[in-house]
């Protein structure tokens, strides 16, 4: 969700490189910390939007770095962990311009508290997603750290009555080489603290990085092979019950009638919550809570969505394909483009809803005194979560006490607040802290899910078989709607149709309209990949058609319109190389490729896919070329790239989420199936170097793959899939 | 009724119905979070454990069937030399992301490793698949799993 995409795609164009200087002049501000400390705040740009927060007059800091007097580093900022690396790579960026070993910089979760950390553009949301952390962090933290370092520097020159010049810092010590002195940060905070912010300091050449490129060791991760590590579902404060809920198994249904005898004969339970739509039953433990939930006969009003279908909601979007929408993109004139052209292609493409299935299934504790309210989750979306408790328990916001945790994955699904609301309005009828678990089928049949599109496709060829003209419409929600209303706008907003338009390819005369349809009886949310996750399956798939129509090698085609995007020929390059594109294959092998500029990187993969006789699939082998910019951590990278590839093949080859009666079909692992070690492939990732601003790399793979699989199945096997997940039994051959 | 069971050495007596899985025994009476529910249906491996030394899915193992075995959860696992090799490969070749499942990948790659100390591609594909990461960490499990059989003093029996 790039926001300012002419901005965006300027940096390709333009070499812009590392700014050396602050210009800001008010970008930083010491002072004296609780405890005696140095204090440093300073501004992360919100998780939108980060060019129009640059331009930003007003100073408000969001992120905070205290160096006490003995010495620690504490980082206090907004961004979460849930697997991506951001406790370490962040880190990285105020280690490396401070001169501290990464070990000593501790990391602190920001607390919600929208003046300091929410993000003034979304209404004060603070929220982690989008690829994102990296990207904002990069100038303020090393800006923030070189303005430290700075200060330090002088305050140990002024002591020693020497000229700043002739002192350097390095491992938490400022230097004075020539006279062999030496002095610790901690000593220096209080005279530091003091001091006036200086207005320029330059940051690091990338020459000079020490840390920054360099493969670091996640700090998050040895709590996380030995049990120690407390995720949001671990909590336990004292006396806390457990609950467990059935909701009606039709969104917007209520419930009718609930009868709760055996269910309150289960040893170990100890009450029964009705809320209008939902079941809950409170237990000493989960086992009981489980127990005492399947003895409960419930009756539902199961509501206007009764009878919803998957195939009604697909119908519908197919339906809005035919008629104008909103204009995403107009380069050129279409029409008369198409009017003179050698050869039409047209197609249509479907993606399905898909749910996030996070390890960690929903959870949330809540314990609501007579006048406060304690919260303890693992969120994406801090002040939400406390906005959340605050609606449904009437406190006002600072009554609201938010502890947040480890994430088991959040994907997008814990963006939202669905959860904290639920178990909220459980806990308000409990005495003490109450901790709500999703069995793992409602977790999957009560989600909120990546929207469903349906693409309308037609383009022309010159009598090369080049394409002339470009023309996409799709269909379906747009999350950003909801989710932050200012962000529609005219009918669009910029994540539903990223990938979609200002693609990396020279196409001379280019039309995109979207048509936003809401589904009824299901909601819609963000998941890895965001809108590309859709929109590059779809353009990156008929690219794939259009080489095919023209007869043409589907990397050569594509090299062919890259003559204006280098950084985006280069990767396509390099994946090509790597993966031995054009060597034989056997029978029943095929190699795809997709290419994507999404989340400010740019990427290639090259997938490998074996197709059986009984039309299984297998991917095989995945070779991946990522310019992402600037590398903080390479092995951040290189993991991210494999996991976003295992992802993105989960839902090409299974990922489907599909209403009947209302209700989704899907419930557990069996018939909502994740990638497993025997079907894993081989991702071998390729780095280019590169001194660009750093792109996000949390889930560029994840859109990227599924178009390369089913390139590769059509190579293949001829046979032109538009459709996810893959159908394997219309694969069969032999 | 009451059960007494023995985990990672030390007697837990817990006032349960029998047929109480045994991971919510562990998770919410005895108070030992380092197992993890994913699925309730031995569809995950997220609660997998120790018996007597064999992985078993704690989420479908009721604690009347414990009986006097010797429960392993991930917090001892570091006191096998199994365990304590794959827990250092994990985290020598970064295999960790968001880390939910994890416990369970160690528990089943520890007893994968004290059974068979040099485990093929195809031994560790029966033994993992079992097991579901979201993040798909799968490249650098299997790695990791093999560089824990080639370490100084790997496999072996529990210690």
């Amino acid at each position: 969700m790039t926001f300012d995409q002419t901005r965006s795609v300027a940096v390709d164009h333009q070499d812009c490189g590392i700014s050396n200087g602050l210009s800001r002049r008010t970008l930083l501000k010491a002072g004296v910390a609780a405890g005696g400390g140095l204090a440093l705040g300073f501004s992360l740009p919100p998780l939108f939007g980060d060019a129009m927060a640059a331009e930003s007059s007003s100073f408000e800091p969001n992120a905070f770095v205290y160096i006490g007097s003995n010495g620690s580093v504490t980082l206090t900022m907004p961004y979460v962990e849930m697997g991506q690396g951001t406790y370490t790579s962040i880190p990285m960026l105020i280690a490396e311009e401070l001169e501290v070993d990464l070990k000593q910089v501790r990391l602190e979760h920001a607390p919600p508290n929208e003046k300091f950390y929410g993000n003034p553009l979304l209404g004060g949301l603070q929220a982690t997603g989008n690829s994102n952390a990296v990207r904002g962090s990069w100038q303020p933290l090393r800006q923030a750290g070189a303005a430290a370092r700075t200060m330090l520097i002088a305050a140990a020159a002024k002591r020693w009555k020497v000229d700043p010049s002739t002192c350097h810092a390095e491992h938490g010590e400022v230097v004075h080489k020539a006279s062999a002195r030496r002095i610790k940060y901690g000593a220096l905070v209080a005279d530091v603290a003091q001091m006036p912010v200086p207005e320029k300091v330059a940051v690091k050449a990338p020459g000079e990085f020490k840390l920054i490129g360099t493969p670091a060791k996640r700090l998050d991760t040895p709590a996380k092979v030995n049990g120690k590590a407390v995720y949001g579902i671990d909590v336990r404060p004292p006396g806390v019950k457990i609950a467990t809920l059935a909701q009606s198994p039709v969104f917007g249904g209520r419930v009718k009638s609930v009868d709760d005898t055996a269910a309150k004969k289960v040893k170990g339970v100890r009450r029964i919550v009705r809320l209008d739509d939902a079941v809950a039953v409170v237990a000493d433990h989960m086992g009981a809570a489980k127990k005492g939930l399947a003895a409960l006969s419930i009756q539902w009003d199961e509501g206007p969505h009764a009878k919803l279908d998957t195939s009604q909601i697909v119908r519908e979007l197919e339906q809005a394909t035919l008629n104008p929408g909103a204009v995403a993109q107009n380069i050129g004139d279409i029409e008369k483009a198409m009017a003179g052209a050698a050869k039409k292609v047209e197609a249509t493409y479907l993606v399905p809803f898909l749910a996030h299935a996070t390890m960690e299934p929903m959870n949330c504790t809540v314990h609501v005194h007579r006048d406060a309210c304690e919260v303890w989750v693992g969120t994406q979306a801090m002040a939400r979560a406390q906005a959340a408790a605050a609606k449904v328990t009437g406190l006002p916001l600072d009554k609201i006490v938010v502890h947040n945790h480890l994430l088991g994955g959040g994907f997008g699904r814990r963006l939202e607040i669905d959860g904290v609301t639920r178990a909220t309005q459980i806990a308000m009828q409990v005495d003490g802290p109450v901790k709500v678990v999703w069995t793992r089928e409602e977790d999957i049949q009560h989600g909120m899910y990546r929207p469903c599109f349906f693409d309308r496709f037609s383009a022309s060829l010159d009598e090369k078989g080049m394409p002339v003209a470009w023309s996409h419409r799709f269909a379906g929600s747009s999350v950003m709607a909801r989710w932050a209303p200012p962000f529609f706008n005219n009918g669009l907003d910029p994540d539903t149709t990223e990938g979609a338009i200002d693609l990396v390819y020279a196409l001379p005369n280019m039309h995109v309209e979207y048509v936003r349809v809401e589904p009824p009886g299901i909601p819609t949310t963000f998941w890895r990949s965001v809108g590309p996750s859709h929109n590059v399956f779809v353009v990156e798939s008929f690219m794939d058609e259009l080489a095919a129509a023209a007869k043409q090698d589907p990397v050569a085609y594509r090299r062919a319109l890259l003559d204006k995007s280098p950084r985006a020929k280069a990767v396509l390059d390099l994946a090509a190389q790597k993966a031995g594109w054009g060597q034989p294959l056997p029978k029943g092998v095929g190699r795809g490729v997709s290419l994507q500029f999404a989340f400010a990187s740019y990427l290639s993969h090259v997938a490998e896919v074996e197709v059986s006789k009984d039309g299984s699939v297998r991917v095989r082998r995945v070779t991946s070329a990522i310019d992402c910019g600037t590398v903080v951590n390479p092995d951040t990278v290189r993991a991210q790239i494999q996991s976003a590839v295992m992802f993105g093949v989960t839902a090409a080859l299974y990922g489907e989420i599909t209403l009947k009666d209302g209700r989704v079909e899907q419930t557990n692992f069996d018939t909502y199936q994740i990638l497993r070690m025997n079907e894993a492939p081989t991702v071998e990732v390729h780095i280019v170097q590169s001194s660009e601003l750093p792109g996000g790399i949390g889930e560029t793979g994840t859109s990227a793959i599924m178009p390369a699989v089913a390139n590769a199945i059509f190579a293949a096997t001829g046979k032109r899939l538009r459709k996810l997940p893959v159908d394997q039994t219309a694969l069969r051959y032999g | 009724m009451a059960y007494t069971i023995k985990v990672n050495g030390t007697a837990h007596t817990v006032d349960v119905d029998g047929d109480t899985p045994l991971l919510w025994v562990l998770r919410d009476v005895v108070g030992m979070t380092g197992t993890k529910f994913g699925c309730g249906m031995a569809l995950c491996g997220a609660c997998t454990v120790h018996m007597n030394g064999a992985p078993i899915r704690s989420c479908l193992t009721p604690v009347q069937s414990v009986g006097n075995a010797a429960i392993t959860t991930i917090e001892a696992i570091g006191n096998t030399a199994a365990g304590r090799k794959i827990q250092k490969a994990w985290l020598d070749l970064e295999v960790v992301q968001c880390g939910y499942c994890q416990s369970g990948q160690i528990m089943s790659a520890s007893a994968l490793l004290a059974s068979n100390p040099h485990p093929d591609d195809s031994a560790i594909d029966d033994a993992m698949s079992g097991n579901i990461c979201r993040c798909g960490t799968y490249n650098r499990i299997r790695e990791a799993i093999k560089r824990a059989a080639t370490s100084p003093g790997a496999g072996g029996k529990e210690s």
